[in-house]
């Protein structure tokens, strides 16, 4: 058994592993930094399952915006859909003339409306995606403006249910000061992402459509040469990116039970950080999938940090945006140094394993 | 006759803006017939057209750049509003705390404003030529912390900017019937006109576009050119943060220039270009960001809600973008040589002298069109 293990042809790591190997090293690191910084509040679980709780809506954008960009494309319309899906839908729950099923399929139905009409303009008709997108955007933020403009919080029963319901971990949790037990909690939401996640980065992996997106992000022609139909092959990463925006804005709503004009605002800016931290390449072609969630929890944990620091909000986004430098340029001194062969990730001579 | 036809070629990409814009007009001239009417008041022309030219001034400014960026870089600089809130944050701070102001102040605060223009270019510049970063990654930094800078630099809430000569840059110069952002929406336009024609930019900027390992074995260096073309945008950022700030009288670090990426990056769209880098034209350019005031303000007069104006304009876009997209254009081509060569053969058909060779002939010039 040993002989062929040792025969195993040694593979080159791709790009994309490398890049999310470098987003999860840096997440460890930076967790571990907070951790040992502030331990009153990041060593609670609780504080790690809030990252989640608060910001499921969040972390669903970046999926849907991660199948787009390792496609080659960019979707900037995902946080407007977000927020006219949490709009539509509080107003359908409002007028009691649909119960929250109706209200899931209305979601689903505005985001594949938004997600086909992308798709077959950029796929079929060959427009650039960013103009197509940015149409996408002024169109659903137009359309919330039209529905509604106050704030409009749902009190339908059912719905508050839903908003309310939370899951409890009993083995985990903290002790308060007066010694009660208090279980950690996750709402509903943290299920779906963990659900979304793993469906993709299935699909993304193992599926024809995956690979084919690889291929078709990577390099387009060569692709064609290779038979895989690209157009069909762009149009379902739109597809599926208006689809998951629209789940992200039903998600929204039951985090926070609103429909508010600024919901999902610049949503769109924050998945392509997140997912720029997370080693995926605008370019396209590059990355793995489970870096979007590395990547969203890294800018969350960041985010935790400043506020965790006290600095002052305007400091705050400077801190962020030179965090988020620091990153990408580490990143492109990797990914430089790894281009002229002076840096390969083997292991030093002396901790591999003995060969025979 | 030929040569006014390959003239006629060579401006073919401006077809679809000005076509838009002249739909928009005549729009606009249905709705009311006294559009274009200038009238004078208090000695400065008043009227649609003026207000236009007045109110896209940033816009064209900052879509000159953004031609440039697009066309070396293949990525879209996001950071220009911002770019431009930090610098004229630099020019009003200095403005300030000049004391007495003269007209040297304001040209030293601007010369000021247009270092500062230059440094983000520089950084935004570095991180896309020397580090390989995407453009719109790159300047995601800015637009993140952009604003929070350039409120640091005022120290309170939109200081304002009250002295005779901004007021004067910001509206109009008594005697001069033309408002004065018009004036130096003209001269700036004039200055990129004259590098353009003299010197080897657009050449460069367009090889590098293309294709950056062969510009780059041509003797062109890509990085260079792409980090000058970062360069010239802060300096429209600044430029257009300038007018802007003496427009409105006082530096709103939180509203100034918000979202006018957006709108920029459309004017280049709009314009004719590709947005994947490569030729440009900047007159395309610029009557893409006129066509985007101009729709602005006829939604305005067709008394479009003004919540659903942005659901509009987005209609607007796909609409035009859908004609303008290529395989709409072959569709077209095709249909039209079809009808061409039908209505020929119909035309040969009638008159009955020609024989069979001549349809052929009529054929044959129908296809050299394609």
């Amino acid at each position: 058994m040993r002989s062929l293990d040792t025969n195993k042809p040694k593979t080159r790591l791709s790009n994309s592993n490398l890049l999310f190997m470098i987003a999860g090293i840096i997440f460890v690191l930076m967790y571990g930094f907070a951790l040992i910084s502030y331990p009153g509040s990041f060593m609670q679980f609780q504080t790690f399952f809030d990252l989640f709780n608060f910001n499921a809506a969040l972390f669903i954008v970046t999926l849907g915006l991660c199948v787009v960009m390792i496609g080659g494309g960019i979707d900037i319309s995902v946080g407007a859909v977000c927020g006219l899906v949490t709009m539509a839908c509080a107003m359908l729950l409002e007028s009691g003339m649909g119960n929250v099923w109706g209200a899931l399929l209305l979601a689903l139905g505005i985001g594949l409306a938004f997600g086909l009409m992308h798709g077959y303009l950029i796929a079929y008709l060959e427009i650039q995606p960013f103009i197509i997108t940015l149409a996408g955007m002024f169109l659903a933020q137009g359309m919330l403006t039209t529905l509604h403009k106050e704030p409009l919080n749902v009190t339908m029963p059912a719905f508050v249910g839903l908003r309310n319901f939370k899951i409890e971990i009993p083995w985990l949790g903290t002790v308060n000061r007066l010694g009660v037990f208090i279980p950690c909690e996750i709402k509903p939401g943290v299920i779906v992402v963990v659900v979304l996640v793993l469906l993709y980065a299935v699909l993304m992996k193992w599926s024809r459509f995956g690979r084919n997106l690889y291929a078709v992000g990577g390099n387009r022609q060569s692709a064609r040469m290779l038979g895989i139909n690209v157009k069909k092959t762009i149009f379902f990463s739109y597809v599926i990116c208006g689809l998951t925006a629209g789940i992200s804005g039903f998600v929204f709503l039951m985090t926070t039970g609103a429909g508010n004009i600024g919901n999902g605002a610049l949503f769109e800016m924050k998945a392509i950080a997140s997912n720029v931290m997370g080693g995926i390449l605008l370019n396209g072609g590059v990355g793995n999938l489970l870096g979007a969630p590395i990547g969203t929890l890294t800018l969350l944990t960041i985010n935790e940090l400043i506020r965790a620091a006290g600095v002052q909000s305007n400091f705050q986004a400077i801190v962020s945006g030179l965090l988020l430098y620091l990153f990408i340029v580490l990143q492109s001194i990797v990914m430089s140094l790894r281009g002229r062969r002076k840096f390969r990730l083997t292991l030093p001579p002396w901790l591999k394993p003995h060969q025979y | 006759m030929t040569r006014l036809k390959t003239r006629f070629n060579n401006l073919s990409h401006l077809f679809l803006p000005l076509s838009v814009l002249v739909i928009l007009i005549i729009i606009n001239l249905i709705k009311g017939a006294d559009y274009f009417s200038i009238t004078m008041v208090n000695g400065a022309f008043y009227g649609n057209i003026p207000n236009i030219l007045f109110g896209a001034s940033e816009l064209v400014i900052l879509s000159i750049g953004m031609t440039l960026v697009t066309a070396a870089s293949r990525g879209q600089d996001i950071s220009i509003g911002e770019s431009g809130a930090i610098s004229s944050a630099l020019f009003v701070q200095y403005v300030l705390n000049a004391g007495e102001v003269t007209l040297s102040t304001i040209l030293v605060g601007f010369l000021i404003s247009c270092v500062a223009g230059l440094i983000i270019g520089a950084f935004n510049g570095t991180l896309v030529s020397f580090f390989n970063v995407q453009p719109m990654v790159a300047t995601l930094i800015l637009f993140l912390g952009g604003r929070s800078i350039a409120f640091i630099i005022d120290g309170k809430v939109s200081p304002i900017l009250a002295n005779e000569i901004s007021n004067r840059i910001g509206t109009v110069i008594p005697g001069v019937p033309i408002p004065t952002p018009i004036i130096l929406t003209a001269v700036f336009i004039a200055i990129v006109a004259v590098v353009l024609k003299t010197t080897n930019l657009r050449l460069y900027v367009e090889a590098v576009g293309i294709n950056p390992s062969a510009a780059r074995l041509n003797g062109i260096n890509p990085k260079k050119i792409i980090f000058l073309t970062f360069l010239l945008m802060g300096v429209c950022s600044a430029v257009a943060g300038f007018i802007a700030v003496n427009k409105a009288g006082r530096h709103d670090s939180v509203n100034l220039l918000k979202f006018i990426m957006m709108d920029a990056i459309l004017a280049v769209a709009l314009g004719g270009n590709s947005l994947g880098g490569g030729k440009f034209s900047i007159t395309g350019s610029m009557i893409g960001a006129y066509t985007i005031e101009v729709l602005n303000r006829t939604l305005l007069r067709l008394e479009v809600e003004p919540e659903a104006i942005k659901a509009f304009k987005a209609v607007f876009i796909v609409v035009l973008m859908v004609v303008a997209s290529p395989v709409v254009r072959v569709f077209v081509r095709k249909v039209l040589d079809k009808a061409k060569t039908l209505v020929a053969r119909y035309s040969v058909r009638q008159t009955g002298g020609l024989n069979k060779a001549a349809v052929s002939i009529t054929d044959t010039t129908g296809k050299e069109g394609e």
